[in-house]
């Protein structure tokens, strides 16, 4: 069962990731690449990590893609040339994408409700989830924080106004 | 500090305020059921009245008309044989109308009055014309007494100049030099 | 297999009657808002069809349903016939994870009443809040309208920006409770509600909740005076009623989260579980409502000023100092 859910997902993360590139309308593409963040999180919940596979939701396909769509609305692109084909053929890949995921979320929640016994090799509850990642890799953790405050005032550097001139440098 | 408070307190005051007024008595009135009456001076559904005789007001003098904006009022003028002026038609079209009161400021002879009759909306705009027999009533509107031709105009009550506060009509031939 | 099937089986059940419940409670708290208000107003609200309107939401409904479906032109066809749905969808899903009363035996056997305790279901809840963003802004850029992209845009940098801090506000709730799953989070507050124990949490939990809803004074999204009806301006029919329905079964949705985080969700003396539930529920809808009714809107820089300057930061230091006070008296 899950061997067979593993490769449904992966086929349709790599198609919706594939139609992501290759749509000329940049809205079109950031959907398809949230179906790709989608069948991404299922595969991580199906191989035994429910917390990465919400952080995957939450923060690429919540945050990161809507911040791109944000962008690309305050830019207005225009898409460049619409191409030419049949209504259904363009509406087919979003329906069986859609169809599936969401065929594939209810099969999950129908046979594991709780999410507790897994196929998985091996199952990382949040609370083990959080010990490995802040016990043993508490330097990394660090480290890696330490650079995001780096950006972050590096960031605020950069975008900083002149008081003097009181313009935007 | 002071400001933190003000603000605190005019966050949270508003929300007592709404709050209590789900416990008064609401100020609608039902419509259908309840009707309000309507001030006698209220602007709605226009008639032709007649004069304490009862003959037509109407003069046909188009003043209505043209002081009417938005061109809702049309007639025909005719003369009887004695040389009295009525409309052979008189046509309001209710859907334009903006009951505006113009019509009756304009009018002479006080025909055309405004009443406080309001309901006279309708699903079909036809029946929203109103022709001489719909709006003409037997009554004089506000002024019972006034009768234009008692005062002014040709001979149609008493012979001209006949009325009490009218001169006899000057013989031109006599102003000779 | 027949214990899967069994399983399945109440699994639909209650998905059936959730969806039947919670949808016929938005309908009517459709109408109890429009009364509500009408009182807090000094009018009556709908008051026509059926004894004191009761029937105004199968009315409306109805006249939704038999309205024309326009889709105008120059829209992006096939996004802007589906941004609703989404609206409606990730507003449902929500549901899934929602512990309405404690475990009960049915013909022997143990049924938990919800649907599905995933482990992690504060996280599902915040995914699901962060995926709503989707419906209000396909649906506003699809239109082709200038009022509805604006109105997304607001919609995307206000849902962001509040995200962060009812994430971190939850953040103090989760380290007392020890868990992501809801159910946990309830069970932690049998003797307690965590409102009173965490007033301040609470209180930045409820702005950053009422921010999320899209309603005033919150409601940039929508500003009828500013952007027609912001995002849904070019919608008609049934599709915006699916918007309109989305926004009050989110309403739901967060005020059961209010009352699974902060009220104690079921726990309450004498009377069954499941009414003390929809009792809080409906009184933190009630909240929304009173709101709604007394604040006017924010301006948009005063509204990312707050959320950022003001609600993120304190957020924050709450997370910081809750954390630090419970490993202190843990000892360490
Ligand atoms: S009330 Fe005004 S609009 Fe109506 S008929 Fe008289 S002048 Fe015309
Ligand atoms: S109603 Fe009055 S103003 Fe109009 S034509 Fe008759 S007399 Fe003249």
């Amino acid at each position: 069962m899950a061997t067979v859910l593993f490769y449904i997902l992966s086929a349709i993360a790599l198609t919706a990731t594939l139609l992501c590139v290759t749509r000329r309308n940049p809205v079109h593409a950031i959907i398809y690449l949230v179906h790709a963040f989608f069948a991404l999180a299922l595969l991580f919940y199906v191989l035994g990590a429910p917390l990465v596979a919400a952080w995957e939701v939450i923060i690429y396909a919540g945050a990161i893609m809507v911040l791109f769509m944000f962008i690309i609305m305050m830019l207005e692109l225009a898409p460049s040339q619409e191409l030419q084909g049949l209504v259904w053929s363009r509406l087919l890949p979003v329906v069986l994408l859609s169809l599936t995921v969401l065929g594939a979320t209810f099969a999950i929640i129908a046979f594991d409700p709780g999410g507790v016994d897994g196929i998985p090799v091996y199952f990382a509850t949040p609370r083990d989830f959080g010990y490995t990642l802040f016990k043993e890799y508490a330097l990394a953790v660090e480290v890696v924080s330490f650079q995001l405050l780096f950006a972050a005032v590096g960031g605020y550097y950069v975008g900083r106004t002149d008081k003097k001139k009181g313009g935007r440098k | 500090m002071r400001d933190l408070w003000r603000d605190i307190k005019g966050t949270l005051e508003p929300f007592w305020v709404t709050l209590s007024y789900i416990f008064k008595k609401p100020v609608t009135i039902q419509y259908p059921e309840q009707k309000r009456t309507p001030y006698s001076r209220y602007r709605a559904r226009i008639v032709l009245t007649r004069d304490p005789d009862g003959g037509e007001r109407c003069v046909a003098c188009y003043l209505c008309s043209a002081a009417c904006p938005v061109d809702c009022i049309s007639m025909q003028a005719a003369e009887d044989e004695n040389g009295r002026r009525y409309a052979a038609w008189f046509r309001i079209n209710f859907s334009r109308c903006i009951f505006c009161g113009l019509c009756a400021e304009a009018c002479p002879t006080m025909a055309i009055q405004m009443t406080p009759d309001y309901e006279i909306c309708n699903r079909d705009l036809l029946n929203l014309v109103h022709e001489k027999e719909d709006l003409l009533i037997d009554d004089g509107g506000k002024d019972n007494e006034y009768n234009f031709y008692r005062h002014a105009g040709i001979g149609v009550v008493n012979p001209r100049g006949g009325n009490e506060d009218e001169t006899e009509p000057e013989d031109v031939k006599s102003l000779l030099p | 297999m027949n214990d899967i099937l069994i399983t399945l089986l109440i699994i639909i059940i209650k998905l059936g009657l959730i969806f039947a419940v919670v949808l016929t409670m938005a309908a009517y708290l459709v109408l109890a808002e429009r009364k509500i208000l009408a009182r807090m107003q000094l009018r009556y609200g709908p008051n026509r069809v059926g004894p004191f309107g009761m029937f105004q939401p199968v009315a409306d409904l109805i006249k939704m349903l038999t309205k024309e479906d326009v889709c105008p032109a120059g829209a992006d066809k096939y996004l802007f016939l589906f941004a609703p749905g989404l609206a409606a969808v990730t507003a449902l899903m929500s549901l899934a994870v929602v512990p309405f009363g404690p475990t009960i035996e049915i013909f022997g056997q143990q049924v938990p009443q919800v649907v599905c305790d995933l482990n992690i279901g504060v996280l599902y809840f915040l995914g699901l809040s962060s995926l709503a963003v989707y419906g209000i802004a396909l649906g506003g850029w699809a239109s082709n309208s200038k009022y509805a992209l604006l109105a997304s845009i607001r919609g995307l940098a206000q849902l962001i920006s509040y995200e962060l801090s009812m994430g971190l506000a939850v953040v103090p709730i989760i380290m007392a409770a020890r868990s992501f799953s809801l159910t946990d989070i309830v069970m932690a507050q049998e003797s307690l509600p965590f409102v009173l124990i965490y007033p301040e949490t609470f209180l930045i939990f409820f702005v950053s909740v009422a921010a999320e809803s899209k309603r005033i004074p919150f409601d940039l999204p929508e500003a009828e005076n500013e952007l027609v009806a912001g995002f849904h301006t070019e919608y008609s029919g049934m599709r915006f009623g699916l918007f309109f329905v989305g926004e009050y079964i989110n309403m739901i949705i967060l005020g059961s989260m209010t009352t699974i985080f902060f009220l104690g969700g079921w726990h309450g003396p004498l009377l069954p579980p499941i009414f003390w539930f929809l009792f809080k529920v409906l009184g933190v809808a009630f909240v929304f409502i009173w709101m709604r009714g007394t604040m006017p809107r924010f301006r948009y820089d005063q509204l990312m000023h707050f959320g950022w300057k003001v609600l993120m930061p304190i957020a924050l230091l709450d997370v910081v100092v809750r954390g630090g006070f419970m490993v202190w008296s843990l000892g360490g």
